[in-house]
């Protein structure tokens, strides 16, 4: 499937939890997330990578496998 | 010279009337990190960089005025509708009161556009690495709409925006790399 050696493996986000006070005024957010899309890893592209079909891609906003990003809302944690 | 194609890049459809999410999404239309922001300073920054990436500048250039129409659009079919005083709720009198339903190129905030948003520094490398965090600028700001919005429609336009942010910024990466790359190099991809 990739045939130009290994696709890095990766997450599309990260986590981290700030520092919760006893002090703080609301209810704390334990998790905090940040995205990191595939840009990030994905260095300078490689030909022959896998693609979607066409409509998909037209839908999607890319064609390659490799470089779509999902995102959802984020939820209250 | 461009050739226009009458049609949007990416179907907009809107679901919900909500006058008040036309008022953040203003943020991509007139903002700092926005769609015509993004426009301008590839298209101005392409006659300066080396010709190797110059069309590369120049093609997403020009994809940032389809997606500055999609957005434009979205804001355009959440107003059209609403009554002076729907807006005034939304939060959109002070717009009503300058520009009645008409777009105008601001922020959600209602500061207007301004030249200092862009820059254009000359040096092919400080240019690009402005265009990278353009990119995941806009990027982010597509994530904090979709947070806000409960529009399944417009989310989906919106996510379809983010996604090419992502692969501008890919391409972008790409061509500093091909800047970078000493002469006589192998290469090896």
């Amino acid at each position: 499937m990739y045939p130009y050696g290994k696709m890095p493996t990766f997450t599309n986000y990260k986590e981290w939890y700030p520092y919760v006070s006893p002090h703080d005024p609301c209810p704390p957010m334990k998790v905090k997330t940040y995205s990191t899309p595939p840009n990030l890893y994905l260095g300078f592209q490689p030909p022959g990578l896998p693609q979607f079909e066409i409509h998909e891609a037209l839908h999607r906003g890319t064609l390659w496998k490799a470089l779509y990003s999902d995102y959802n809302k984020k939820l209250p944690h | 010279m461009w050739i226009y194609e009458k049609r949007l890049q990416y179907p907009v459809r809107v679901s919900k009337c909500n006058p008040r999410l036309a008022k953040f999404l203003i943020e991509q239309y007139g903002g700092a990190d926005g769609e015509l922001a993004a426009a301008l300073r590839y298209l101005n920054q392409a006659y300066t960089i080396p010709d190797k990436v110059k069309g590369l500048l120049i093609d997403i250039g020009t994809e940032e005025l389809a997606h500055l129409e999609m957005i434009a659009t979205m804001v355009y079919k959440l107003t059209k509708d609403a009554t002076p005083e729907q807006l005034k709720e939304a939060g959109l009198g002070d717009h009503y009161a300058n520009h009645d339903k008409a777009l105008f190129y601001h922020n959600a905030a209602g500061v207007p556009w301004r030249a200092e948003y862009i820059a254009a520094k000359g040096d092919p490398i400080a240019d690009l690495y402005e265009d990278i965090a353009a990119e995941e600028k806009a990027r982010a700001t597509y994530q904090w709409l979709i947070d806000m919005s409960d529009d399944p429609d417009i989310n989906d336009a919106l996510k379809f925006l983010r996604e090419r942010e992502v692969v501008h910024s890919q391409r972008f990466r790409e061509a500093v790399e091909i800047l970078k790359e000493e002469r006589d190099s192998k290469k090896f991809f």
